[in-house]
């Protein structure tokens, strides 16, 4: 006997899609000169135009976020700054089902995951410095803190609007006005984000949004009126920002690839770590720069974890990114998607195992079967390279101490995932690791209290908690 | 008078704990203020620095991993040598830059009082920087300062003594390990102070001093790719960019510094956040 489920498609009737889309400068929707077509990656219809901001449209951007800076926000006392925050948070719970819609048909990730992390996660950052504000101070970032000024915002398509939130709220909450802009294939929930900022009356300049692709990019890293650079984004880009703003006195925070070991010691309780290992590398298809898409395991249990990890694999659904039901989305982009065949070709080629379970792809739009490779070593290219995507490298490990070594011998130190059951050694193993966060018995959990960044060649700074205040601060940034 | 001629102090480099020669073989020569020579020290090549990020890098585990309370203690254990030896500093500070005994013998004392002064941060930044995150969930949420790994420093010109003690202190307050490069008109006392650090109980390996000119190292520093960080306080500011794009290539963290701070001890760490589940 088997079950099926029934379709079960949230409706995208709550959604307002425009045919074309502008820039937001000064608190106005002024028209683009050039567009381009942002598409939903799991169907490839063409869900609007969006506009490809130039030098001109970028000055105007910077010109109106210095103003404003001038004029209003940092004469605005914390006080009240806190108060837009949390009208921002409020507006962005009640949009919250429009918003989790819009991210899904423009982004390709499951509902589920838009409708109960993203957007709750985005409203609970807003939330979260709406309180620091007006407690500056007391944040033991100096006895009087002072903004930096206007900050240029580049984020990524993984988590569109939850990394603007990440960005724009403790840039407001210290004080900075922002321009900001979203990766060029997930444009659209910025631009409603937009809108949240005229219905919580955000003075005019505050946040001013530009879309656009690199090029757009560019022209904000190397914009003489900024005063901050905060990239989300890959290793390659942070290196070429990093050289760019290197002759300027400009401020960069980055936060960039990963290669994330999750390690799993014989003593796991092994039906809770194979959920913990679908969640580590399967959440939002793979595209989570802190993914654990290195499974080390210990010898003495490598078996049976796998022959539970292939089961619980079989069981993954992967199709209509808004049926409520799906687990595994669509990938992002055709360029994305081309990447991650080509890494899984690599796996291959090297001597890698690959499987994945049975499971029909929708025909069109991008798509990637959930994937393990096993006899993967720490040479291969699988084991060393980000591929942003649902594919597992496996590793066997003897001794604890080998899992740290085979652990940190990569130029990332972004996450980590520790399995086992005595608290003594997880902790050990938390201690031994060279990466930013770590998660002992869990994966990919995330809270706007929570500091997040990288160690070595995963970035500078961090994000969320007391210590992201630092980043948009005078005097204790990277600088 | 005596006819009795002085024994002179061969001045090399200290490196994972010895004091080797350059391996270039090369050295260059240091006059005191009035022009007239006073030794030869080494001249370090690239080869230098690298085995000295090899030295820094092998002693990063087990100085990271000692105690905050040993850190704090090696570190008051510096100052104490130093303390002992003042007089010599004084001489050399003043042979070296013509400064008058009274500015010579504060630098030394200053020196001393900021190496206490740093001891004493190394079991107290952890309360001070790190955090306990109410995160909506079971977790026992954690942030922690850990030290980056291996850094290179370029000490300022002057003064050479402070400037250098300034550079070092923080950066092993925290458990990172480091290489110097001295004054390059100045290094005399810099190496009479590498003596001090190797009667100190310090580990082999936790600091290296390099003598030589810095627009030649200092490159070499920023493009190693196992260097984490850097402090380029003495470094001219017409470097600076050059520094901070070869730095890039390993995403250094490249700092500099105007005064002691604690923000000197925090710039060479990272934060690290353990969320631990919470459950029966």
């Amino acid at each position: 006997m088997s079950f099926e489920y029934a379709p079960a498609p949230e409706s995208r009737a709550i959604t307002n899609i425009k045919p074309k889309y502008g820039h937001f400068i000064g608190g106005k929707f002024v028209a683009g000169s050039k567009h381009f077509p942002t598409i939903n990656p799991a169907t490839e219809e063409i869900l609007s135009q969006i506009a490809l901001a130039g030098k001109s449209e970028v000055d105007a951007a910077v010109k109106a976020a210095r103003k404003a800076f001038n004029s209003t926000w940092s004469k605005t006392s914390g006080k009240e700054r806190g108060k837009y925050l949390f009208r921002i948070a409020r507006i962005l719970q009640e949009r919250a089902r429009e918003f989790a819609v819009l991210e899904t048909l423009d982004n390709g990730k499951p509902i589920r995951e838009s409708r109960d992390t993203d957007i709750p996660l985005a409203a609970a950052h807003f939330f979260y410095h709406a309180g620091w504000a007006d407690k500056l101070e007391y944040a033991g970032l100096g006895s009087s803190p002072k903004p930096l000024g206007v900050a240029g915002q580049i984020i990524p398509w993984n988590f569109p609007l939850l990394m603007l939130a990440w960005k724009v709220a403790p840039a407001l909450a210290t004080g900075n006005t922002v321009v900001l802009k979203p990766a060029e294939s997930t444009s659209l929930t910025a631009l409603l984000f937009a809108e949240v900022c005229q219905q919580a009356e955000l003075p005019a300049g505050v946040v001013n949004i530009v879309t656009g692709d690199g090029s757009t990019g560019a022209l904000i890293v190397n914009h003489p009126g900024i005063d901050k650079i905060a990239f989300t984004g890959s290793t390659e880009v942070g290196k070429i920002i990093a050289r760019s703003v290197a002759p300027t006195k400009k401020s960069v925070t980055l936060e960039l690839g990963g290669k994330g070991a999750n390690i799993v010691f014989e003593d796991a309780a092994i039906d809770e770590t194979v959920e913990g290992i679908i969640d580590g590398i399967f959440f939002n298809q793979g595209h989570v720069c802190c993914a654990g898409s290195r499974l080390l395991l210990q010898e003495n249990v490598a078996e049976e974890v796998l022959h539970k990890l292939k089961n619980r694999m079989e069981k993954i659904r992967v199709g209509d990114p808004l049926d409520k039901n799906t687990d595994v989305g669509a990938i992002n982009s055709k360029e994305q998607l081309a990447k991650i065949v080509e890494l899984a070709k690599v796996g291959d080629s090297e001597g890698g195992q690959r499987w994945s379970p049975a499971c029909d792809l929708p025909k069109k739009g991008y798509w990637f079967a959930p994937t393990i490779f096993t006899g993967v070593t720490s040479a291969h290219r699988i084991a060393r390279e980000e591929i942003f995507g649902p594919v597992l490298s496996v590793l066997t490990f003897r001794t604890p101490q080998e899992a740290i070594e085979k652990a940190n011998n990569t130029p990332f130190g972004l996450s980590a995932g520790i399995w086992g059951e005595k608290g003594s050694k997880t902790l050990w193993a938390a201690q031994q690791l060279r990466a930013g966060v770590i998660w002992t018995n869990s994966f990919n959990k995330f809270d706007p209290t929570s500091p997040f960044g990288g160690y070595k060649e995963s970035g500078w700074g961090r994000e969320g908690g007391r210590h992201g205040l630092a980043a948009y601060l005078k005097g204790v940034s990277n600088e | 008078m005596s006819n009795r001629i002085d024994v002179k102090k061969t001045y090399k480099l200290f490196i994972n704990g010895s004091f080797p020669r350059s391996e270039s073989g090369r050295t260059y020569e240091v006059k005191t203020s009035k022009g007239a020579f006073l030794a030869n020290p080494c001249l370090a090549s690239r080869k230098d620095l690298r085995e000295s990020v090899v030295a820094a890098r092998a002693a990063h585990n087990g100085w990271s991993k000692a105690t905050a309370y040993n850190r704090g203690q090696i570190l008051y254990r510096i100052a104490e040598m130093l303390q002992g030896r003042t007089s010599e500093f004084i001489e050399e500070i003043m042979v070296t830059t013509g400064v008058t005994k009274v500015k010579a013998e504060k630098e030394v004392l200053q020196a001393v009082d900021i190496l206490v002064w740093y001891a004493g941060w190394s079991d107290k930044i952890s309360s001070l920087t790190g955090s306990n995150n109410p995160v909506a969930g079971p977790f026992y949420n954690f942030t922690i300062p850990e030290s980056m790994g291996v850094v290179a420093a370029v000490a300022p010109e002057n003064p050479s003594l402070l400037g250098l003690v300034e550079s070092i202190a923080p950066i092993i307050a925290s458990g990172n390990t480091v290489i110097i490069l001295a004054s390059t008109k100045a290094p005399l006392s810099a190496m009479s102070f590498a003596e001090v650090l190797a009667t100190s109980d310090l580990p082999a390996g936790v600091v290296n001093i390099l003598t030589g000119k810095k627009d030649e190292i200092a490159p070499w520093m920023a493009s190693h790719m196992d260097i984490d960080a850097m402090d380029i306080s003495g470094l001219s500011t017409k470097l600076t960019a050059e520094i901070k794009v070869a730095g890039a290539e390993n995403l250094k963290k490249v700092h500099s510094f105007k005064s002691a701070t604690p923000h000197r001890i925090t710039a060479f760490t990272e934060s690290k956040t353990i969320w631990h589940t919470i459950g029966v």
